[in-house]
């Protein structure tokens, strides 16, 4: 137990210094997810919008977090690749489980700090209120999700075991797609017909409508702009979605992740040189 | 006679690549071609072939990072393929590239490594400081990010990460490579302590003659994955006649040590489609 225990905290160790070593980026890169969604949310205040406004920030918001979530995870092993590293990592007696447990938590708390200071950026462009939302019940429905995304970041996680550069392309790819299909900006039924299928499988859709919901956004245009936030008990279909998709995910991200590091072992797909 | 502290038993490795338009044409390496070799428990074993004779493709597969396509291995008593958890706990290797996180200190990067093998963090900084200073590394070093060393000192930071765990089971892949004399002779020394007071099990690669006949009780020559002599130094230079082992080699491989395997005259890797 002592020893899981030790070998998780590598993770979470070797992830502290590697970030506190690449600080500027990590400024730079929260510098530009700070723009980003402020001049998103401004489209809304432009049009005189509340109720767009309010829409806009919370996807830009989630979006910055589940996708940092997944992008971290799915990268984690590409940055071992150019390290060269992955070998040693390899051949050390830690199972599978706690090696991507202690990668997935160093992210998860990544993630949130660094949603937590857009968050607090934000108020400085944009009076937001956040006095009516059920923010208890979106700490709720983030935490269902994160595991969605987890699993689906450690199945993209283990592409660059094939091949560095078509691993990193593969995931950006995904991400778009996902970002495309969840209707993180508007609502899914804008999209063409033969695209929105996606929009069902894509745990973002579910984790933006119960947030829109604990927000208190209205829906039509005959509700108000904001009521109180919806009870928990509201999104009780999304969160069974979520809790589902994170319950299947997980296990398979983990059996793809070993299916893939044994083709590389009998392949010889791990070495860099030597 | 004594316990195995490796057995390595009709051991095969093929590679595929791919080539041509499309990738359709694949040919296929044979890297180790039915190797077999024993390495007594406290021996250290010296492996002295060209470059792609099959060295380090034989350190992957006891180090498992490679599955082998036939053969086992036992490595004190651990049996590969089957329970590599257990070999794991019981290896370290250093291989000819020191692969570290470049913008991480050797301590941070040495910390890591101990963590990972279940270490507590305490004990194993002070081991550490211990092994760098034997190994003629400056403490104020410690601290500096592994991308400012020189390719030598990053090469310490590599020996220590593997003896910081104190594993009975040493794979070295030239590990003394690109190291000046001073150091060479530090990393010797410190290699010949550890195997007369803690009876470590080595497997050593080099390209070194004299490192390999000072450090190694026994040696074996491999050439396009094939072992073709084993002994000590002595037995194999009397068994070809030769003055030095350099010689030894070339009598019994038909092959100069420092010619790469994959000679013009079809003499090398053997490639087939
Ligand atoms: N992962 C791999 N994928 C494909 N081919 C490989 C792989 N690893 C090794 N080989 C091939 O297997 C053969 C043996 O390579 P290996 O690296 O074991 O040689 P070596 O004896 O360590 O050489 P050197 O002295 O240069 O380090 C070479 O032909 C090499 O190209
Ligand atoms: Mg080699």
């Amino acid at each position: 137990m002592e020893q899981v225990l030790r070998q998780t905290w590598a993770f979470l160790f070797r992830d502290l210094h590697l970030t506190r070593r690449y600080m500027s980026w990590v400024i730079v890169f929260t510098f530009y997810a700070i723009v980003n969604t402020a001049t998103i949310a401004l489209i809304g205040v432009a049009l005189g919008d509340r109720r767009l406004t309010l829409m806009l920030i919370l996807g830009a918001l989630l979006w910055n977090f589940l996708s940092v979530l997944f992008s971290e995870i799915a990268n984690s092993i590409t940055y071992e690749r150019w390290e060269g590293t992955l070998e040693y990592t390899f051949m050390a007696p830690v199972s599978r489980l706690t090696h991507l447990a202690g990668v997935s938590m160093f992210v998860v708390f990544y993630s949130v700090v660094r949603t937590a200071i857009i968050i607090a950026a934000l108020m400085l462009f944009i009076d937001l209120d956040l006095s009516r939302a059920n923010v208890g019940g979106i700490l709720v429905v983030l935490a269902v999700s994160s595991v969605a995304f987890i699993g689906l970041g450690l199945m993209a996680a283990v592409l660059p075991v094939f091949s560095p550069e078509r691993g990193a392309e593969a995931t950006n790819i995904f991400q778009g797609i996902l970002l495309l299909v969840s209707g993180v900006y508007y609502p899914i039924e804008v999209l063409p017909r033969w695209l929105q299928p996606l929009s069902y499988i894509s745990p973002a859709t579910y984790a933006l409508s119960a947030c829109r919901k604990l927000m208190g956004i209205g829906q039509g245009a005959a509700e108000p702009v904001q009521t109180a936030g919806a009870p928990l008990s509201e999104v009780t279909h999304e969160l069974l979605v979520l809790a589902l998709m994170g319950a299947v995910m997980i296990p398979l991200g983990l059996y793809v992740f070993a299916l893939v590091e044994g083709w590389a072992k009998r392949t010889g797909k791990l070495k860099r040189t030597g | 006679m004594s316990n195995t502290g490796i057995q390595v038993s009709h051991l095969q490795k093929f590679f595929r690549k791919r080539k041509g338009f499309l990738r359709s044409r694949s040919t296929e390496v044979h890297a180790l071609k039915d190797i077999s070799f024993e390495v007594a428990e406290g021996e250290t074993y010296g492996l002295l072939g060209p470059n792609g004779s099959g060295k380090s493709t034989l350190i992957r597969v006891l180090a498992t990072l490679l599955v082998p396509d036939a053969g086992e291995v036992r490595l004190l008593g651990h049996r590969i393929p089957g329970e590599e958890q257990a070999v794991r706990r019981k290896i370290g290797r250093v291989s000819v590239d020191a692969a570290f996180y470049k913008k991480l200190s050797a301590r941070e990067n040495l910390l890591y490594s101990a963590l990972l093998y279940g270490m507590d963090a305490k004990s194993a900084e002070r081991r550490a400081m211990e092994i760098l200073e034997e190994l003629g590394l400056e403490q104020e070093k410690f601290t500096d990010p592994l991308e400012e060393m020189s390719r030598g000192m990053q090469q310490k930071v590599a020996i220590t990460r593997a003896l910081l765990i104190n594993p009975p089971l040493l794979l070295l892949d030239e590990p003394t490579t690109g190291l000046d004399p001073k150091s060479k002779r530090d990393v010797q020394t410190f290699l010949e302590r550890l195997r007369s007071e803690h009876g470590t099990t080595i497997l050593l690669t080099s390209h070194d003659m004299a490192e390999t006949e000072r450090l190694c009780a026994r040696i074996g020559f491999i050439a396009q994955g094939s072992l073709i002599a084993e002994g000590t130094a002595d037995e194999l230079k009397r068994q070809s006649n030769a003055a030095s082992l350099d010689d030894a080699f070339i009598a019994l491989a038909g092959v100069a040590l420092d010619e790469n395997g994959k000679s013009a005259n079809g003499n090398g890797a053997s490639e087939k489609k």
